[in-house]
């Protein structure tokens, strides 16, 4: 009987290793299945539990923190209501996460490496997660919301010696606590306004002239001008076979560059572009950061990468592309579209010695002891042009305020440079899109800014954007 | 070295086990961390192994006195067992860890009983109608109105004044000892004789007749109390004892058939059977997710599973409770034990308790290949053909492998009925083990 015996503990060794295929099924192979099965709580229960650690401002004002809810859950509050619904984003079990909720969220519910989690565990230590410390300062943000009115658009400041992202207002906002309720929050996702966008860098703009800064860097670090070099004026001019002209047909003779960048002469700056080439363009636009997601501390879904867009909007190319009519590119026409934080990141760049840092948001990770985790360093994007070149394209800049189209953001004892932008959005109707943007002081600048404005009926750059630029600067410099 | 030292030694890692297993659950609720810095976990954690590791030394110098000759690598096995059963529950509920302790020692009380009273278990042949009578009627029990509980749409169980139990865990051991005894005297005949049919030998009904009729009625039975779990396990054990008995492929044969044309009809008429396979095939069907009774237990474990992955959580660290205070997996402690299991400790804690029921599945079939007799013979390869099937059924329930039917998982599981019958089942097996290892 010995046989039958030894054969039938081989089955049970068949049926034993089946309940061991069927476990690692449920275990290994389908677990991200069932993890992601509509029916499993538990991802969602398990987030409830964390206690996420709060979002600070520059002045240690809590943007986000974390309240006790019924059955030991936590729940997410954002004290300053409205003040910063898109660079702080949101964070709740019925409706996701954005912003840098998202974007830190491994720090922010405390997941670190297994090992020290390991070590966590066996010293006792409960589940809180680390808070997060941003450069956002409340005070300018709200200068920025305050001096946009509830006109759509997006002011963006940053420090251009480090990147630290300062100002990130984008109108229409919304309240990030009404989106707990998930019925509020369906309405304003569908909401045609779109508050839950961020304008400043979800959104493409044509950038109108404040794009010449970006045709003077190329021509001055590449040697091929410089800023007392003289390009006639006149207008109009012909440009790939249709007639281009300046502002109110103004005409100008022989000019210098910096006149031409002060008094914003498109018909200098698309010869001075079509002269450069799409090759040299395409090489500052690069390093400018152009044709690439900004390296931004924010989810990469929320970041759209500038140059043109062609097919309608839907494809990005840059300025060799057949389609590109790269003299009204010079001047910010043709197919552009770029967003209010690479503009930014133009400003900064000249006022940084030609050296671009990485913007970002987040300064330093704070763990619940108080300790510091991990600082966000400031780290160099590119070197975009020679400090000298950087110098004299400042200096033209610095002639806008002074006594060009800019002198709206001129401040009180401290030297601005800009450059004022007014798209054409809508010609039969005078709709434009007013643009500026700018560092101060022109000596060891501490803020570049953009501001830009949706749809103003005829409103100009240096007469709508450059005060509000003005007012944000004066409050981050103060 | 002799084979109780052996036993000795084997205990050591169980009695680890349940120490590190204890101050895992003790850290997890941080109950070490006393205000003053007072190390209780070593005394709480350590006061627990020590009870066990006590019980398991009186179990073992107890073995050394009356069967000094059995397997040495059963015993340890079960406490090895115990201990992952133990630390679950004491995670799952204090209160429960603390009745399936004394459990553990009302277990213990009937496997001494079970040695001392049966000295010679051949006894147990003499009085194999009246064992098969008294199954049948523990069968019956829980349709005698007024002390049978329904739970989940069967009714599996007795109450008693305060105390619960299932008749069917102690069933299963009669009628495995019936089977043994009758099967010994008949097997020659069954081989042997017997009409040829079709070219097919088939056996002799009379032989074969009050076998079919005290199986059948037990079948019957647990159909009626709608004990599908139990009942598969039966008819698995039945199968495997005239295997054994015969040698003969066309036994098993015939009877799986019979079970497919069984299952088949019983699914067709049975909405208890039907609901049951639905839940199988379709556990995240919306409806079959949210009527009582259906697919939710099943995707509960499947979902526990899931969040284990390969080296689980970490024991202590799976949820169990919903924030509303309910639990998300329902009766964590018995019948979906072992989705716990996994959550906890993975895929490979999971294989490691498997293993550890294989092992003990092969000293069982040791036994009974060592065993001198034929009665010893079957009744070890049935009990221990019985108890792998137990595992085979509510691990395969849990794991999606077969319909999800409520069985305990042994010495794991929490249950009184559960741990003092394969208490009893240990002790045969002990006994039959210390016979054939017996020096001549």
């Amino acid at each position: 009987m010995n046989a039958p015996i030894s054969r039938l503990f081989a089955l049970v060794v068949v049926m034993f290793a089946v309940l061991v295929y069927f476990t690692s099924k449920s275990t290994v192979f389908n677990a991200d299945a069932l993890r992601n099965n509509p029916k499993n709580q538990r991802t969602l229960l398990a987030q409830q539990k964390i206690h996420r650690g709060p979002i600070r401002a520059a002045d240690n004002s809590a943007l986000a923190r974390s309240v006790p809810a019924p059955g030991q859950t936590w729940t997410r509050i954002y004290p300053p209501g409205a003040l910063f619904p898109h660079a702080v984003g949101y964070s709740f079990t019925t409706f996701g996460r954005a912003g840098l909720e998202r974007y830190y969220n491994d720090e922010l519910t405390g997941r670190r490496n297994e090992f020290s989690s390991i070590l966590d565990q066996l010293a006792g230590r409960k589940e809180v997660g680390d808070q997060l410390v941003t450069h956002l300062v409340p005070a300018a943000q709200q200068v920025a919301l305050t001096d946009l009115a509830g006109r759509r658009g997006a002011v963006i400041a940053m420090d251009p010696r480090t990147g630290a992202v300062q100002v990130m207002a984008s109108v229409p906002g919304y309240n990030q606590n009404l989106l707990r309720d998930p019925k509020t929050a369906t309405a304003l996702n569908k909401d045609p306004a779109s508050p839950l966008f961020n304008r400043t860098t979800q959104s493409g703009y044509p950038p109108g002239s404040t794009f010449k800064v970006v045709t003077a860097i190329a021509a001055i670090d590449s040697g091929r001008y410089t800023p007392d070099s003289t390009v006639n004026g006149k207008s109009p001019i012909t440009i790939s076979g249709t007639p281009l002209s300046n502002d109110a047909n103004e005409q100008f003779g022989d000019i210098t560059l910096t006149k031409a960048l002060t008094f914003s002469v498109n018909t200098v700056w698309a010869q001075v572009a079509k002269d450069l080439g799409p090759r040299i363009m395409n090489k500052y636009m690069r390093r400018l950061g152009f044709f690439a997601d900004p390296p931004l501390d924010y989810p990469h879904d929320q970041i759209r990468p500038s140059g043109e867009y062609i097919h309608n909007g839907q494809t990005l190319v840059d300025a060799a592309d057949g389609a590109v009519d790269i003299g009204r590119m010079g001047i910010g026409q043709d197919k552009l579209n770029v967003t209010p934080l690479q503009m930014a990141m133009v400003a900064s760049a000249v006022a940084n010695g030609g050296v671009l840092m990485k913007p970002h948001l987040g300064s330093k990770i704070v763990d619940p002891d108080g300790r510091v985790r991990d600082a966000v360093q400031p780290e160099q994007q590119s070197r975009v042009m020679s400090a000298k070149s950087a110098h004299e394209v400042g200096v033209m800049m610095a002639q806008v305020v002074n006594e060009g189209t800019g002198t709206a953001a001129a401040l009180q004892g401290i030297q601005v440079a800009g450059k004022t932008g007014t798209a054409q959005i809508d010609i039969q109707n005078n709709i434009t899109q007013p643009w500026f943007i700018a560092f101060a002081p022109v000596i060891n600048p501490r803020v570049a800014v953009a501001v830009t404005v949706e749809r103003t009926q005829g409103g100009f750059g240096g007469t709508v954007a450059a005060p509000i630029a003005k007012d944000v600067m004066e409050t981050l410099l103060r | 070295m002799s084979a109780r030292n052996r036993e000795l030694l084997a205990l050591v890692p169980a009695s680890l086990l349940l120490s590190a297993g204890f101050a895992a659950v003790f850290i997890q609720r941080h109950e070490l961390v006393g205000v003053q810095g007072t190390n209780r976990l070593t005394t709480l954690s350590l006061t627990y192994g020590a009870i066990f590791l006590g019980l398991c030394l009186a179990v073992h110098v107890f073995l050394r006195l009356r069967l000094p000759y059995a397997d040495p690598y059963l015993f340890p096995l079960v406490a090895t067992l115990a201990c992952f059963g133990l630390v679950f529950i004491y995670r799952i509920d204090k209160t429960l860890a603390q009745d399936q302790a004394r459990w553990f020692f009302v277990g213990i009380l009937a496997f001494a009983a079970t040695i001392l009273l049966l000295r010679d278990y051949r006894v147990l042949e003499r009085y194999r109608y009246v064992i098969a009578l008294a199954s049948l009627l523990l069968l019956m029990l829980p349709l005698v109105p007024g002390i049978g509980e329904t739970t989940n749409g069967a009714n599996l169980s007795v109450r008693l004044g305060s105390i619960s139990f299932q008749p069917g865990e102690f069933a299963k051991i009669g009628i495995i000892i019936f089977l043994a005894s009758y099967l010994r005297d008949s097997r020659e005949m069954l081989t042997t004789q017997g009409t040829r049919v079709l070219g097919v030998n088939l056996p002799p009904l009379r032989q074969l007749g009050p076998l079919l009729v005290v199986f059948g009625a037990a079948m019957m039975l647990l159909l009626l109390i709608k004990d599908l779990g139990t009942s598969v396990m039966f008819f698995g054990g039945f199968l495997a004892v005239i295997y054994v008995a015969t040698n003969r492929l066309v036994y098993p044969a015939i009877g799986l058939s019979m079970f497919a044309f069984g299952a088949w009809f019983i699914g067709r008429h049975t909405a208890h059977v039907q609901d049951r396979i639905a839940a199988w095939k379709h556990p995240f069907n919306d409806h079959l997710y949210n009527v009582v009774g259906g697919s939710y237990q099943l995707a509960q474990s499947l979902f526990a599973q899931a969040d284990g992955g390969i080296f689980g959580t970490g024991i202590g660290q799976a949820l169990l409770k919903l924030p509303s205070g309910g639990t998300i997996i329902p009766v964590p402690q018995t019948d979906l034990i072992f989705a716990v299991i996994t959550n906890e400790l993975g895929l490979v804690g999971a294989c490691g308790l498997l293993l550890v029921y294989l092992l003990f599945v092969e000293r069982g079939f040791k036994t009974a290949i060592l065993a001198r007799d034929s009665f010893s013979k079957l009744l070890a390869a049935g009990l221990t053909a019985v108890f792998a099937l137990q595992v085979f059924v509510i691990v395969g329930g849990v794991t999606k492998t077969i319909p999800l039917t409520g069985v305990t998982l042994p010495f794991v599981s929490y249950g009184g009925s559960s741990i003092v019958a394969n208490f009893v089942l240990l002790a045969l097996l002990l006994m039959i083990s210390d016979r054939s290892r017996r020096p001549a």
